[in-house]
Parts: C-alpha cells; sequence; structure tokens
C-alpha cells in the first residue's frame, strides 16, 4: 500500500521540529535529550486555551507543523489520532480525587480526560469538521495509526494528517506505566502524488514476530523504545537520510514495513 | 465519497442490562422493558439510576487470561459467550486463517475500574500503587483488544478506537476500510464499557446525569443514566444470506463546536448522517427508521432531532433505545447496530420506555412504543464528548 507523505511535525526531547531534527536524525549534528517544551495553541480562544493539558498542546503542534509544511488546510483534512496513554496527569488528577470521601471531580477534567480530547481540541482550533479518529495500540500505537492512516487515504481517495503523541504518567502511575520524555510527530499522507510530495512510502503489513529496526545510538534507542509515539524514530530517520527500509513492531507480533523513497 | 461495499453481519452477540445473549435483548425491546434501577454500584450516593450488569463480580477468566482479569474484560468475555459467537469466530478463523481476521474494537474507560481500586489501596507511607495493579491489561485503552486477540486466537491487524460514546460506531468504519484494502477478509467488531467511578461521577460534574431513569425526547428529560454493555459482530465480505442483515454505510465528523455540548443546531450530527448516506449511495427517503443517539440531555435530544428533521423531515421514525439500556458510552455504537438488525429481523421499531410525552418543540416523528413496522434500512446514530459523530446504514439482504 502506497501514500504520498507531504508534510512532517516532530517535537520530542532534542528534536524541536522537524527543520531543526533533520540534521541530528541524519547524524550531522549531535542529539542532545532536553526538556520538550509544548507551546499554546495560538488559535484557540484564552478560555480553552487554559484548559488544554500537555498531550493537546504536543498533539496540535506537530499535526499543524506537518500540515505548514505540506501547504494543506486543517479544516477538510481526516485526521487519525495514535497513542498509548492519553493524558497521563489528568488520570492522575481524577483517580486521586476519587479515593477520597469526596468523589467530587472537575467538569473540565472529565471532559479532557477522554483520549480523543486532542481531537476535539484540534477541531475547535483548526474548525475541522472533517472524520476525527483517535486509536490505541499499546506500544504499537504509531504503527496502528499509521497503517490506519494509510488504508484511510487511500479506501477514502483523499489527504490524511497522522498524529502520534505520548507524554510521562507522573507517580504513582508512573511505576505501573513508564514513559520517556514527550513525544510526537505528524505525519501528512496523500494516496496520490500531489507534486508536493517529499517521499514515497510503501507499506506493507507482516505477521510472524518479525524484529524492528533499531538504533546503535543509544540514547536515541531508548528514547524509541521508552515513548510509543517514539517508535516512529525509525520512519524519521529513514526520510532524514535520504530514504530506506525500515520496520516498526505493532501489536501481537506484526510489523509495519516501510520503503521509503525520496521525491 | 464514493460507496462502500456492504459487509455481512455473519454473526452478532451482546450484553445488557436488559440480559444476556440476542433473545433476552429482543424479548425486552418489544415489551418495552427497561434495565434501569438505582445505582448502588461500588457504594454510590449519587442519586442515580444505572443499567447494571449483574453477575460480573462471581466471573473467571479462561485458563490462562487471568492476567486480563477486570471488570471490562469479564463483560467482554459474558458477551463472547452468548449467541454461538465464540463458535463462529473459530469458524471463521479455520476458513480463513487467524491473521486473516481483524479485530477492530471501541471502549471509553477500558479497565480503569482497576486504577480506581489501586488509588484506593495506595501504600500510606509511599503513594505506591499495590503491586497485584497490572496496568497494560486492564487499565491501558488497548487491553481489551489484547484480552480478544487471546481469547480468539486472532493475530490480524487489531486497534481500539476510543472516541468517547461513538468508538464501536467508529469501530465498524475501520473494519471496512481494511477488509475493503485487503489487509484482512473479516473482523471482529465491536466493544466494552463497563460501570465506574471516573463516568458516575464525570457526568455527575457536568450535571448530565437523571435522578431519576433517562426519558429520551420526553419535554421533562433532564439527563443520562450510565449503562455498561459489550457487543460484538462479526463481519464478513460477500451477499447477505436471507434473514442476515449488512453494514451497508456509514458516516463521520466532528462538531468542532465544543468539548462536551454538542453543536444546538445538530451540524456535526447532521454532517454524519449525511456522509453515512452517501456512504451507502442512498437517500433519505430510503431510511426506514433511525436508531437516535438519544442520551436524554435537554441538549443533545435537542440537536439531534433539529439534524434528522432537517435531512428527514417529520415521517421517518425515530426512537432512542437509552431508556431500555442506559447510555452504554463506548459500547452503544455496537449495541444499538445490533438493536437496529434485530429491529430489521423481525420487523418492529424499538420504542423508548420512560418517556412520556415528547417534546413539543421536536419535529420528527419519535416513536414512544415499540410498533410493528417492515424495515428494510435503518440508520443508528452514535455521538461524544471531542464533538465525535458516528451514523450507521444498516440493511436487510435484498
Amino acid at each position: 500500500m502506497r501514500v504520498y507523505l507531504e508534510g512532517i511535525g516532530v517535537l520530542g526531547p532534542g528534536l524541536a521540529g522537524w527543520t531543526a531534527a533533520k540534521p541530528v536524525l541524519a547524524g550531522e549534528a549531535a542529539f542532545v535529550p532536553g526538556e520538550v517544551v509544548l507551546p499554546p495553541i495560538a488559535a484557540l480562544p484564552p478560555a480553552e486555551r487554559r484548559r488544554t493539558g500537555g498531550t493537546v498542546r504536543l498533539s496540535v503542534a506537530v499535526g499543524l507543523e506537518a500540515l505548514a509544511q505540506a501547504g494543506r488546510a486543517a479544516c477538510d483534512m481526516a485526521t487519525v489520532f495514535a497513542s498509548s496513554g492519553g493524558d497521563g496527569d489528568t488520570i492522575h488528577e481524577i483517580l486521586t480525587v476519587l479515593a477520597t470521601e469526596q468523589r467530587e471531580i472537575s467538569p473540565t477534567r472529565f471532559h479532557n480526560s477522554v483520549h480523543n480530547a486532542p481531537s476535539g481540541y484540534w477541531a475547535l482550533a483548526c474548525a475541522a469538521t472533517a472524520p476525527s479518529t483517535s486509536l490505541c495500540g499499546f506500544d504499537g500505537s504509531f504503527a496502528t495509526g499509521l497503517l490506519d492512516a494509510a488504508v484511510q487515504a487511500n479506501i477514502d481517495a483523499r489527504p490524511v494528517t497522522l498524529i502520534a503523541y505520548d507524554t510521562p504518567y507522573p507517580e504513582p502511575l508512573r511505576a505501573a506505566r513508564r514513559v520517556t520524555g514527550s513525544f510526537g510527530v505528524g505525519l501528512v499522507l496523500s494516496p496520490q502524488d500531489s507534486g508536493r510530495s517529499l517521499a514515497t512510502l510503501d507499506i506493507t503489513l507482516r505477521h510472524g514476530n518479525a524484529s524492528g529496526t533499531v538504533f546503535d545510538d543509544t540514547a536515541l534507542d531508548e528514547l524509541r523504545r521508552g515513548n510509543p509515539a517514539a517508535r516512529s524514530l525509525p520512519l524519521l530517520v529513514a526520510l532524514a537520510r535520504g530514504g530506506g527500509r525500515i520496520g516498526i513492531e505493532g501489536i501481537a507480533g506484526s510489523l509495519v514495513e516501510i520503503d521509503t523513497v525520496m521525491a | 465519497m464514493s460507496v462502500m461495499q456492504p459487509l455481512r453481519l455473519a454473526r452478532m452477540c451482546v450484553v445488557t442490562s436488559l440480559g444476556r445473549g440476542l433473545n433476552e435483548t429482543l424479548e425486552a425491546l418489544r415489551s418495552g422493558r427497561s434495565g434501569l434501577a438505582p445505582c448502588r454500584f461500588e457504594g454510590n450516593e449519587l442519586a442515580t439510576y444505572a443499567g447494571e450488569i449483574m453477575g460480573l463480580d462471581e466471573m473467571r477468566m479462561a485458563d490462562g487470561l487471568g492476567v486480563f482479569d477486570c471488570r471490562n474484560n469479564r463483560l467482554a468475555e459474558l458477551a463472547l459467550q452468548q449467541d454461538g459467537f465464540l463458535a463462529a469466530v473459530a469458524d471463521a478463523r479455520d476458513r480463513l486463517g487467524a491473521t486473516r481476521i481483524g479485530l477492530f474494537l471501541g471502549t471509553s474507560t477500558s479497565g480503569i475500574l482497576e486504577a480506581e481500586h489501586a488509588y484506593r489501596d495506595r501504600d500510606r507511607a509511599t503513594g505506591a500503587l499495590p503491586a497485584s495493579f497490572n496496568y497494560e491489561s486492564t487499565h491501558n485503552t488497548f487491553a481489551l483488544a489484547a484480552f480478544l486477540q487471546a481469547r480468539l486466537g486472532l493475530s490480524g491487524p487489531a486497534l481500539v478506537v476510543s472516541c468517547a460514546c461513538a468508538s464501536t460506531a467508529k469501530a465498524f468504519g475501520n473494519a471496512s476500510r481494511m477488509i475493503a484494502a485487503g489487509l484482512c477478509d473479516a473482523a471482529v467488531v465491536g466493544g466494552a464499557d463497563s460501570l465506574c467511578l471516573t463516568t458516575l461521577h464525570g457526568f455527575a460534574s457536568l450535571g448530565l446525569t437523571s435522578a431519576a431513569p433517562c426519558r429520551p425526547a420526553d419535554a421533562t428529560r433532564d439527563g443520562i443514566s450510565i449503562g455498561e454493555a459489550a457487543g460484538f459482530v462479526l463481519l464478513e465480505k460477500g451477499p447477505a444470506q436471507a434473514g442476515e442483515v449488512s453494514l451497508l454505510g456509514l458516516g463521520e465528523s466532528n462538531d468542532a463546536y465544543h468539548m462536551s455540548s454538542p453543536h444546538p443546531q445538530g451540524l456535526g450530527a447532521r454532517l454524519a448522517i449525511e456522509r453515512a448516506l452517501a456512504s451507502a449511495g442512498m437517500a433519505a427517503g430510503q431510511i426506514d427508521y433511525v436508531n437516535l443517539h438519544g442520551t436524554a440531555t435537554p441538549v443533545g435530544d435537542a440537536a439531534e432531532d433539529h439534524a434528522m428533521f432537517d435531512v428527514f423531515g417529520p415521517g421517518t421514525p425515530c426512537s432512542s433505545t437509552k431508556g431500555h439500556t442506559g447510555h452504554t458510552l463506548g459500547a452503544a455504537g455496537v449495541v444499538e447496530a445490533i438493536v437496529s438488525a434485530l429491529a430489521i429481523q423481525h420487523g418492529f421499531a424499538p420504542g423508548s420506555p420512560n418517556t412520556g410525552a415528547v417534546d413539543a418543540g421536536f419535529r420528527s416523528r419519535y416513536l414512544l412504543a415499540p410498533t410493528e413496522m417492515k424495515l428494510r434500512t435503518v440508520m443508528s446514530n452514535s455521538f461524544g464528548f471531542g464533538g465525535t459523530n458516528c451514523s450507521l446504514v444498516l440493511g436487510a439482504a435484498a
């Protein structure tokens, strides 16, 4: 199955946007993981902006970066959001209050706790009424989202923006589910070559416990393994280095193989 | 948008507060019985009704699957045991191969009840959660699919849609696209959402729960009753056999209006309805009955009536079955797809238990009582927080 990649957005430790991340991923600049700054969403009214947590700011930032590169409008763009854990800070706050006698949780926290909260805020920020879904595939969330977005682009014959993101859980949840750093990636995928494409991605789903691509660089591989959205790094590295074939582990021993050829 | 290839609902199974399996569900729908009762779940003190499923506390998971043990997966297991579903999936697996059957599920809160318990049992000194808490196979949103992969022996493409109360309706879309793309030949679609304090107190915090059994479309409606449910459908390619129902179309949209409140004129709902009709290649006049989202909130029901009237006018019969089951949240899409299929197969449109007089401002043809009528094609609506909307079109075999 083929899709044409028109735009890339990325935000993670030491990877602040595609332009800055590309030389790092190409091996031309050192990878120096640091604090991830999540920008506020300028397109939201102030009241809504104040209600957004880290997952919303992260996912909207990488989605908008990818769309800007693709030169496409967000309002009629179908979206696939993929995340393993949703908003851990909000879930922690709710669980903490529910463990008390009062159990009185905040209404804003409650509607922010849904897995599709980033999709909802995205729609508000971009006036996007197009179909949007929010998926989970645990550690295979990126591969799951990529496959679903590529299928949707081809079957519905329209461009689709994939946004994968995950942020660390706070303690005590962190001890039960460790996510490293905040990482988000946005990819604009089109079923046809619009003349603006950066690369073609030929995607194949394989079964039978095949191994995915790993990095020699210990710090980069730690990030890849530590955050479900950072499982996209082999693809981003291939794109930064001029193409190649990589594999990303999905769920139940499946592997999403991607043949990347630059335009 | 192109017209979608119809997919057979080759087998269905369901558990709601109405009962276990299709027969008990059908009996309740035809007799107007409601499964709602005052909510006593987990020492609840909120004045609210719920559609609780009894017997889950006594259930045991199948051998070797104890790691998945939680209320949500028990509920899924209970549904899988109904209506010959396990045998039908085993047969499909033998015919098609384990990698050729996809798993496209939905849930809003998965096994978060386990995390609620774990937070209540935190170590007083360190704040740590008990070691017995297994996040991955209970609380995580994907846990439901991981459980079904193991239980059904399936290894095709799998995902969990978590789009609040439209989750399991939207999962039919993922399934139909994956089958159309040739990544699988058949799919298990559906999901489970079980009672938890997060949703009971969450909806209460927004002032969206009623102190009485919910009354969709009623002039005095004042909120939802939460229910729990699980349902699954085996979707297969090929022409429907006599008596079978097929998925004919599906439309998705976003309101882009508010996180927890629908567009007042139902513009997002209307988009989903229109896209579902286009995907089925049908005109509004070809729909014989619409199973509404109809959760019984003042704003939500009015917005949906607006959208319904704009598309269908005053003639198309419609009703919400939330007064039967309560609002089963992420499971509502598949539960109501199954209700719609039963309505087609048995020639009746469901009514609306607990609803007294329909809101005088409503313009759609709302059915209060179950009504015998031949139904060839039915629409089912599911909407959720984040402004997400999904409509399905289901039809009888040609």
